[in-house]
């Protein structure tokens, strides 16, 4: 069994790209907020629960979007054996702080469960899992940077236990200012369901994965 | 595909800092759980499940003398943990073949205070800073892999560390769980309305919510049979899903939980009817313990003796998995099913074997599942050897 | 009461983040749940909140909200009862 990557999207600078090439771009470039809203808008998304996700979960939900986009990976694979499996450097600081806020005074102290339930990293895989009825294996794990060994050794894994047939897995980074996401859309070379590219596949391991992060982010 | 053991087990939670300690407390049915009005967690009174931190400072000085004030209280927890697993096993933590995983929901959250963030800096607050200082402290030369899935993070970093070990990158895997109280997750979960005012009751009619806990628990996996002691447990296989239905409420059909169960039996090769003994999740809110009934009745798993921790030592989030599995380690080894407190007239739709009583029983497999927020779930199978 | 409606409308609008919604959209008569604007049990705990920040109102237990959110005018009728 090989693995290939069938299909990758990064979001950084305000500049989609899908396979490595511009998809969308931002030339205002003001702030993250405005920019998602614009690729939101841009990619025809009819989704009203992306404006109640925090930050990092409006990226990896708009990173998913984006790269499933004419794929059409549900009627394919079994849904159970459909994963998400997302690396993250701040976890949830951003909405943590942002909970802080509301009950570090007591006199002020109304914490929010709108914002509460964001402070999860996972929280943004279970939001892409729930859009597009994802019932495999689904797990955040954190590290410093882009961790190549780490995405191939879980994602990796979970195909050769069996576990999954299709997964989506990557980088997905937001805190402050800095964001930037690289997910891959991962699926098994001669599986039934898979449609052959026409150029050469792209073999998933270490190597390439560190590659087209350099290229793209 | 090597065989993966686990044992070398230690639980810190409000019922101890060691296993035996922790195990002696269940078996004469003492709670964790106490009335909490100190203020500091919560504006109002509620049960909490915490640590003795004025026993905990006093064991780290005895374990690490002159560097208290170098740790946060979460990393001497761990730091704590894991030294006791070691000297239950013979493995190595400072040899390239040992990988550490740190399972968490929240790391140093307590560091968002401005005075601890002085005393610490703010880098601390990152899971992956935390997470290097425990490697630090014991000279680990691995990356540490750090999985932060909510209630789930535990389960699924033994699960990790099992595929880790069986397809040979790793010879021994340390994993440890590790959350601690603050008013952050707990002005969190009552905004949730989730918290119970009284110590939480698992499966129970009169549930009516979670008692929060603390804690770190700690288990060694290793592909060696000679790096523990006493008797071999293997770990068989586990398996994770996602509900694909609510980041917050449990599915009402049980249907992800059921997929997690379903797939560790298929990778472990057993039929539910060798199954023994179930560690559940039951965090004692309504829709989850319902939700956990009709996966496991789905399962066909109605007659297996089942129970929740969290009636001792409160909802311990990330560290839940692990702490939970360290219990039915024990349990296993002692042949013995423990009482799930708080259980007394049955308050789920589909009938479960919750256990009542403390009662001898040979334990020869054991399934552990856990559920969380984002719709998440996951499912292990040890078995003795 | 009017005046109360309007200014609910534009306090649900901020604080559950319907984005495209603009207050003359919302029916004062509708159901916010189910059917009408779709909302869920994290926005139900939200408007427990709202209640309390903004309106110094406390609903002790969860279940009354069901009646107390059924629609925008019994939220602003629940308001002017309860209001000291």
């Amino acid at each position: 069994m090989s693995l290939v990557i069938r299909k990758y999207c990064s979001i950084v600078n305000a500049c989609i790209n899908v396979d490595g090439k511009t998809a969308f771009s931002d030339p205002e470039q003001d702030g993250f907020k405005k920019f998602i809203r614009a690729a939101y808008r841009h990619f025809e998304t009819d989704y009203p629960k992306f404006f109640k996700m925090d930050s990092l979960s409006k990226l990896g939900f708009l990173s998913v979007e984006v790269l499933l986009k004419g794929e059409s990976i549900s009627g394919k694979y079994p849904i159970e054996k459909t994963g998400i499996i997302l690396t993250n450097g701040s976890s949830s600081l951003q909405v943590d702080e942002k909970h802080w806020d509301t009950i570090r005074n007591r006199e002020q102290y109304f914490p929010s469960p709108s914002n509460f339930v964001y402070t999860l990293p996972n929280i943004m895989a279970g939001e892409a899992a729930i859009r597009h009825e994802f019932r495999g294996e689904n797990t955040v794990l954190i590290s410093e940077g882009f961790d190549a060994e780490l995405i191939f050794n879980i994602t990796d894994l979970a195909f050769k236990t069996g576990s999954l047939e299709s997964c989506i897995c990557g980088w997905v980074e937001q805190y402050e200012d800095n964001y930037e996401s690289l997910l891959f859309l991962v699926e098994q070379s001669g599986h039934e369901n898979m449609v052959e590219k026409s150029e050469e596949d792209v073999i998933f391991e270490p190597s390439t994965l560190l590659k087209i992060y350099k290229q793209e982010l | 595909m090597k065989p993966v053991f686990a044992g070398a087990e230690n639980i810190i939670s409000s019922l101890g800092f060691s296993a035996v300690e922790n195990i002696s407390n269940i078996l004469t049915g003492n709670t964790g759980i106490a009335i909490d009005d100190s203020g500091i967690y919560f504006p109002s009174a509620l049960p909490l499940s915490k640590v003795d931190y004025a026993q905990l400072e006093n064991l780290f000085a005895g374990t690490v003398p002159g560097e208290q004030g170098k740790f946060t209280m979460l990393e001497k927890m761990f730091i704590l943990s894991i030294t006791d697993a070691l000297q239950q096993s013979n493995i190595n933590i400072t040899s390239p073949d040992t990988l550490l995983i740190i399972t968490t929901t929240k790391g140093n959250i307590d560091l968002l205070d401005p005075d601890l963030q002085k005393e610490f800096g703010k880098q601390r607050i990152f899971l992956h800073e935390m997470a290097k200082v425990i490697t630090g402290f014991f000279n680990n030369p691995n990356r540490v892999m750090i999985i932060s899935n909510a209630c789930i993070s535990g389960v699924l970093g033994i699960v990790y560390g099992e595929r880790l070990i069986r397809s040979g990158k790793y010879r021994n895997v340390i994993v440890s769980g590790g959350d601690l109280m603050s008013e952050f997750i707990v002005s969190g979960f009552q905004s949730f309305q989730s918290l119970s005012e009284k110590a939480c009751k698992p499966f129970d009619k009169s549930r009516d919510g979670l008692t929060l806990g603390e804690g770190c628990g700690t288990i060694i996996m290793s592909s060696g049979a000679d790096s523990f002691n006493d008797i071999d447990v293997r770990v068989l296989g586990g398996a994770g899903s996602n509900d694909a239905n609510h980041i917050s409420g449990p599915s009402r059909t049980g249907e992800g939980l059921f997929l997690a169960i379903r797939q560790a039996m298929n990778l472990a090769g057993i039929i539910p009817e060798k199954i023994d003994s179930i560690s559940a999740h039951g965090t004692a809110t309504d829709y989850n313990d319902e939700m956990e009934a009709i996966a496991f009745s789905r399962a066909g798993l109605e007659s297996v003796p089942l129970n929740s921790y969290k009636g001792y030592i409160g909802h311990t989030l990330g560290a839940a998995g692990v702490i939970e599995a360290a219990i039915s380690l024990r349990s296993m080894k002692m042949n013995m099913l423990f009482r799930s407190a708080g259980y007394e007239h049955h308050g789920v739709t589909k009938k479960i074997s919750v256990i009542k009583e403390n009662m001898e029983k040979e334990i020869n497999t054991c399934l552990k599942t856990a559920s969380g927020f984002g719709g998440s779930n996951a499912a292990v199978i040890f078995q003795k050897v | 009461m009017e005046e109360l409606i309007k200014k609910l409308k534009v306090e649900i609008i901020e604080v559950l983040n319907l984005e495209e919604m603009e207050p003359g959209d919302i029916d004062s008569d509708a159901a916010l749940f189910g059917e009408g604007l779709g909302l869920d049990s994290i926005d139900a705990l939200e408007l427990i909140v709202l209640l309390e920040k903004n309106y110094g109102i406390k609903i002790e237990d969860p279940k009354d909200g069901r009646k107390i959110f059924f629609s925008i005018r019994t939220m602003a009728e629940f308001i002017t009862e309860n209001q000291k």
